[in-house]
């Protein structure tokens, strides 16, 4: 029953916050409360007992990718004054376009015959150990390629964002 | 079945199918936003916002069935999510550097 209250709790502050991250005008807002959204994501996970993904996922995304998004809208001086606006016709087509999008979603998930999962299985499934574990044996080889991957990222933000002469 | 529930006394009680339904709520505000919005660096966060609601999907499927897969797999999602803004966002400094606006209307050259 307190884990229902928890779980309700975190999907209204994540809905909300995602609705703002849309609706708001100014920018700033806009990534103060993705960074709200990504806090309670990070509690859902440890509400799944994925306590290793949920500090990955606040070091990573409210960390670095958050600040990196922040640094950037305030060095472009962005503001609710440079906000583009859009004709109010192309936004109605947005929100119904996103509303069929998830009735569509919703109405093949009430179909669907998923397995039922009630209660979560084990308890020890998503620690530091199981995942390093599991990390450092059998997925090596992709976790060595993706530290390929952030080398050409990082070299090529340095050559995107320097200044051409 | 039972027993599962004994064990899993102190586990959370929600039924899976709460962080599916709460999962397609977050990716369809992100295509709303995709939609919505004509600012460039917004696009982005919401692109991050469908991201995250597909990881949420992921370990709520690896914690509910006990697989370590969904897990290691979100973790790469998080890695190649990181690699993208650093690059879009220097994408972006250097398209504002160009036409001084990050309004997605006005890149209209590679349009026919």
């Amino acid at each position: 029953m307190k884990s229902e209250i928890i779980f309700y709790l975190l999907s209204a502050l994540s809905i909300i916050s995602a609705l703002v991250v849309v609706f708001t005008k100014n920018p700033i807002y806009s990534v103060l409360s993705l960074i709200v959204c990504f806090f309670s994501i990070a509690g859902h996970y440890v509400m799944l007992n994925s306590q290793f993904l949920a500090i990955v996922h606040i070091i990573v995304y409210a960390g670095a990718i958050m600040v990196l998004m922040l640094f950037t809208v305030m060095l472009l001086n962005l503001n609710k004054e440079s906000e583009p606006h859009k004709s109010s016709l192309i936004k109605v087509a947005a929100i119904i376009t996103g509303g069929l999008l998830m009735l569509t979603i919703l109405a093949s998930l009430k179909t669907t015959q998923l397995t039922a999962y009630s209660t979560p299985a084990d308890l020890g499934l998503g620690s530091v150990q199981s995942v390093g574990m599991s990390l450092f044996t059998e997925y090596l080889l992709p976790f060595e390629i993706s530290s390929i991957l952030f080398m050409s990222a990082m070299i090529g933000a340095v050559v995107l964002a320097k200044k051409e002469r | 079945m039972q027993e599962t529930i004994q064990v899993a006394q102190n586990l959370p009680s929600t039924p899976q199918t709460w962080y599916l339904i709460l999962s397609t709520i977050l990716f369809s505000i992100g295509v709303m936003g995709v939609l919505f919005r004509r600012n460039a660096i917004i696009i982005l966060m919401c692109i991050e916002l469908m991201l995250n609601a597909v990881n949420l999907l992921l370990v709520s499927y690896s914690s509910y069935s006990g697989n370590m897969e969904g897990q290691v797999f979100v973790f790469f999602v998080m890695v190649v999510a990181a690699a993208e803004v650093a690059v879009g966002l220097a994408l972006l400094v250097s398209i504002y550097r160009n036409i001084a606006s990050t309004d997605i209307d006005v890149l209209s050259k590679m349009k026919w």
